[in-house]
């Protein structure tokens, strides 16, 4: 089994190397046809309209929006995130394009630049009751996305409650 | 390069605690975001679009690129915050922009505008001879320069969380960036395959705190993310630097002092990301106009930047 990590830009190797302690053999992917020889695929952290660019310019939206209707797994992390969302806001001035296949309603930076970039430890009880492991995942929040709404069939593992009185609720 | 190219997470070794402050992890989060990306220096809020537009992963926002700093001489100092505050309203990639050395009030203004990092540059006038600013002081994260191995653990045990080479910044002369990240790297190679009970001698003889010395050692690079930076002009400079080691590259003269900044920024972007592929280096490096014209540094009149600080 090869895990496919798209490599455009971001923190590919923190996410190869994830897998090579999982024991899993990561491929770092640039070209379309390199899809062709991973099973999975793993879109990383990073900033999403440098991705989409360098996407655009190799042609690689089409094969990865085949990869996603053919039901293969993909697995995005905040950049990520943004590409499989069926829906953005906040996208940069002219739009930027996305693969879709993620049934949510995603608003990039939410939480603002920076300064607003935070850490915090969210309960799983549900993956800590089906894998075992810890019962909170500490998640790192760098100028990150937030879901806004999800469709019916999206599982929702993690919620991290945002206080009644951010701006961007009022939206 | 061996080893799994990853940043680890610095532990919280700071004396000094402060609420106020971010975990030096979220400083170093958005470096690790920026990897295998371009910084472009931009002065307008159109550059800022252009640079945008053609995939870099954040702006450099200043008065003036290093190339006009050098050549109208005089003190260079932080840039009008309402032209920052213009560039980061103008693009939804992040926002940095330089104070100078040692000048901590500066750091506090830029923070106070809510941009992304800090890039505590020798390319300004020195503020302080003998200090730099101290980073643990701010929720802001701060990049550095460095010429070696030395510098950039002395810089990082100061606070910051992205290294940058000082190459020579506004030459388009890739020499002084190649000198200084081959410089880390060896000291890092040596370092590698030192015997555990020599680094004690090795901190003192590059005057670096020697628990980073270990850090490195055991991770087989810096401990934070390290950019090229200072006389990259072309596609073929940007991937050179990224075949050395460097995790990502700042382009400031190089893109709006050429003939066609459009088509250059997007050739520097795509060579950072296919550094290792000669095919694609070579048709993105075609048709790109007129480069920043050059200073050779055999010519001593030209003024070391990288030198004017430790």
């Amino acid at each position: 089994m090869v895990v496919g990590v798209l490599a455009l830009q971001g923190s590919f190797n923190e996410h190869i190397a994830a897998l090579r302690r999982l024991g899993v053999k990561g491929v770092e992917v640039r070209k379309p046809e390199q899809l062709q020889y991973v099973s999975s695929l793993i879109i990383p952290g990073g900033e999403s309209t440098t991705m989409a660019k360098l996407a655009e310019f190799h042609n690689l939206f089409p094969a990865l929006r085949d990869f996603v209707k053919m039901r293969k797994p993909v697995w995005g992390t905040c950049a990520g995130l943004i590409f499989l969302a069926d829906k953005v806001v906040g996208q940069k001035s002219g739009g930027q394009e996305l693969i879709g296949g993620l049934d949510c309603t995603v608003h990039r930076n939410f939480f603002g630049s920076q300064l607003q970039s935070f850490e915090a430890d969210l309960p799983v009880p549900n993956l800590a009751s089906k894998e075992g492991g810890p019962e909170t995942c500490r998640g790192v929040f760098i100028r990150a996305p937030a879901v806004l709404e999800a469709g019916p069939d999206v599982e929702v593992l993690a919620v991290y409650p945002v206080p009644p009185d951010n701006h961007l609720l009022q939206l | 390069m061996a080893g799994t190219g990853v940043v680890a997470v610095y532990g919280n070794g700071s004396a000094l605690t402060e609420a106020k402050k971010s975990t030096f992890s979220v400083k170093v989060g958005l470096a690790q975001m920026l990897r295998g990306g371009v910084i472009m220096d931009v002065v307008t809020p159109e550059q800022a679009r252009i640079a945008e537009e053609a995939g870099a992963c954040a702006v450099m926002a200043l008065e003036r690129v290093p190339a006009d700093i050098r050549a109208q001489g005089g003190v260079a100092r932080m840039s009008d915050p309402q032209l920052i505050k213009e560039i980061k309203q103008s693009v939804t990639i992040p926002v940095m922009a330089k104070a100078r050395i040692g000048h901590f009030v500066e750091a506090q203004i830029l923070e106070a505008l809510g941009i992304d990092y800090v890039d505590e540059s020798e390319v300004l006038t020195l503020a302080d001879e003998e200090n730099h600013i101290n980073k643990h002081n701010f929720r802001i994260p701060f990049v550095c320069g460095c010429r070696n191995l030395g510098e950039a653990l002395r810089r990082i045990r100061e606070g910051a969380a992205m290294i940058r080479t000082k190459g020579e910044a506004g030459t388009g002369n890739i020499i002084e960036a190649v000198r200084h990240v081959r410089s880390v790297m060896g000291d890092i190679r040596v370092l590698r395959n030192m015997d555990d009970d020599e680094v004690f001698t090795f901190a003192k003889k590059i005057a670096a705190p020697y628990d980073l010395v270990m850090q490195t050692k055991q991770l087989g690079r810096l401990p934070v993310v390290q950019f090229a930076a200072g006389g990259v002009a072309t596609p073929a400079d940007a991937a050179l630097m990224m075949q050395l080691g460097c995790d990502g590259v700042f382009v400031g003269s190089g893109v709006f002092k050429s003939g066609d900044p459009v088509k250059r920024a997007r050739a520097i972007v795509q060579a950072v990301t296919h550094y290792s592929d000669p095919q694609v280096l070579a048709d993105v490096s075609c048709g790109l106009g007129e480069a920043m014209v050059g200073l050779n540094l055999t010519d001593d009149k030209v003024e070391r930047f990288a030198s004017r600080s430790e």
